[in-house]
């Protein structure tokens, strides 16, 4: 292996694993709630916070790094609220970098636990109440069982998008090893200094990654099995 | 015995429902009306799951909805039946069965497991791990199940047949019948069936265009002739009687009431148990002497209490039998005119045929 990948490479795989588990796990804690009230609400709000959460499917990567990295830093709101909560600065840092892979990755959780969740039928979460489980027990005993296929998705999507981000990391993560140095740019970086081989390796190794990711989705998600 | 209020007022775009009734807390009611009247939305409204404001329900003395109380669905002590049996895809039949049974506390499950499967007939289906490989029928009663599992304190039963082929509904008909027998649960149930209603309800409430129009016993409901039950094509009365006789050589059971007795095919239940007879307005005809030489063999003597017309040709006659009993009978204007038919007039009723639906 120490030939094939150096030492470098095996940190940004690993720093690359540590942010996309994060920051999937993040992405599922508030992209639930999210994702579910779009999928109920009748609110007049639907329509722009759906078009919000999208945002990012459009957006050049280096345009939300650039507006991240305006209010994150020293003069930006985001900036000044954690440089008074004694937090210091967010760029260039790990903690930095999740939240803006978090707001880039959104879109790829929100809409197919949205998806899901709308196919939900309200009929179901009816015939609960009336069995006595209150909103929180449904949600744990119907809706979550029922939108397995939409988690396991969202999860894959989420984490894989993370993985392959390029341009965010570039704006808010800069290229500091162990803290923000993921692997696309570290392949980057091989490429920049004639490093083919290595840029070989590590792209192969992404390629890879990425087609096993997918072959998981498609072959397990039982989404076909259900209504 | 009037122990459920309801007052309900509810103002859609393109529907109102406005009702205020009290409802006796024991037996079936049903709530029976064309689609559109309001019978389902009065159901869901008991039920919680349609939040009518300003609204007011007390289930036996207790406060379900009034002012800005509004119990949420999930505290009431009910059981829901939808059309469709909604049984949860990802749980086993014996998972769907005990969902809300594991969600009252244990002190308050009167309704055990083994009770439902052999009321409902569900020893077959219960080691099913997948409900969509029941058939219609045996979903909708393990759907039925699941509900008393809850130990309800009133069950609400929104057409539970009317989703279900002819032959599912006769297999799951028997099984309410029982269910209205064996468990002390008030139930509510709607239906645009006047036959499932007659052979279920002890209570009937006709709604129309969101209003209740009239509410009473079925028999007396059924009777009347100023609603609109006595224009439907099976209007008739319901007649509750005793077996008291059965004749094996012609192979017919009679069966007794107060004012008379009907002859009908041989029925397998014990002499003194109480059944109920249906008497379609269409099969009683009227003569004004006793007949003779008739097939029909069952002509009871009866007063007319009430004439109306139904449509240019016909009119329906109520006829009283004995002291409490009511018949219907629809018969052309002509044959009116031509007998002298008039309210109070002794007449015999040929009925001819019965139906005995429970």
């Amino acid at each position: 292996m120490d030939s094939t990948f150096s030492a470098a490479d095996l940190s940004a795989i690993w720093l690359t694993c540590k942010l996309a588990t994060v920051v999937t796990i993040i992405l599922l804690l508030i992209g639930t709630p999210i994702a579910w009230w779009l999928a109920r609400t009748r609110s007049w709000w639907k329509g722009p916070v759906g078009a919000v959460v999208a945002i990012p499917i459009v957006l050049p990567p280096t345009v939300l790094g650039f507006y991240l990295l305006v209010a994150m830093g020293p003069h930006g709101p985001l900036g000044q609220l954690t440089q008074t909560l004694g937090i210091g600065l967010l760029p260039f840092t790990f903690a930095g970098l999740v939240i803006a892979s978090v707001l880039y990755s959104l879109p790829f959780v929100v809409q197919p636990l949205q998806n899901v969740f709308e196919g939900i039928p309200e009929r179901a979460l009816e015939t609960a109440a009336t069995l006595r489980a209150s909103a929180p027990d449904t949600f744990f005993s119907v809706v979550l069982p029922l939108a397995k296929p939409g988690f396991l998705t969202a999860s894959v999507l989420g984490f894989a998008h993370t993985v392959g981000e390029f341009g965010v990391v570039l704006m808010i993560g800069g290229n500091i090893p162990e803290q923000t140095r993921v692997a696309s740019v570290q392949i980057y970086d091989h490429v920049e200094a004639m490093e083919y081989t290595q840029a070989h390796w590590l792209s192969a190794g992404m390629l890879v990654f990425s087609f096993v990711v997918l072959l998981v989705l498609y072959t397990f998600n039982p989404t076909g099995k259900r209504r | 015995m009037t122990a459920i209020h309801a007052r309900f007022k509810l103002d859609y775009s393109n529907f109102a429902l406005d009702v205020d009734i009290e409802l006796p807390s024991r037996g079936v009611t049903a709530l029976f009306g064309p689609s559109g009247s309001g019978k389902t939305t009065l159901l869901r409204c008991i039920a919680g799951l349609e939040r009518a404001e300003g609204g007011l329900l007390r289930v036996n003395g207790e406060v379900w909805q009034e002012g800005t109380k509004f119990l949420p669905v999930h505290r009431r002590p009910l059981g829901y039946v939808f059309q469709e049996a909604s049984l949860f895809p990802h749980l086993s039949v014996l998972r769907n069965l005990e969902y809300g049974w594991q969600r009252i506390p244990p002190a308050e499950r009167k309704v055990q497991l083994d009770q439902v499967v052999s009321l409902l007939g569900l020893s077959h289906t219960i080691a099913r791990k997948d409900p969509a490989s029941l058939s219609g029928g045996e979903r909708q009663r393990v759907a039925i199940g699941r509900a008393l599992l809850s130990s309800p304190r009133l069950l609400l039963m929104d057409e539970p047949l009317s989703a279900l082929d002819a032959a599912s509904k006769q297999e799951i008909l028997p099984y309410l019948e029982q269910l209205h027998g064996e468990l002390e649960i008030p139930v509510f149930y709607v239906s645009h069936a006047l036959d499932e209603v007659a052979r279920l309800a002890d209570h009937l409430v006709l709604l129309e265009k969101g209003r209740v129009i009239a509410s009473g016993t079925l028999s007396e409901t059924l009777s009347r002739l100023d609603l609109p039950t006595a224009h439907l094509n099976d209007a008739g009365a319901v007649i509750e009687a005793t077996v008291s006789v059965h004749d094996d050589k012609y192979h017919l059971t009679r069966l007794d009431f107060n004012g008379g007795n009907l002859w009908v095919s041989k029925v397998e239940r014990a002499v003194g148990s109480v059944v109920r007879a249906r008497v379609l307005a269409r099969d009683v005809s009227i003569a004004i002497t006793a007949p003779h030489g008739s097939s029909i063999t069952n002509i009871l003597a009866a007063r007319i209490a009430e004439i109306q017309d139904e449509g240019p040709d016909r009119v329906n006659l109520r006829l009283a039998v004995g002291g409490e009993h009511m018949l219907l009978s629809r018969i052309t204007r002509r044959s009116r005119d031509q007998l002298g038919l008039a309210v109070g007039m002794d007449v015999f009723a040929q009925v001819k045929s019965v139906a005995l639906i429970a």
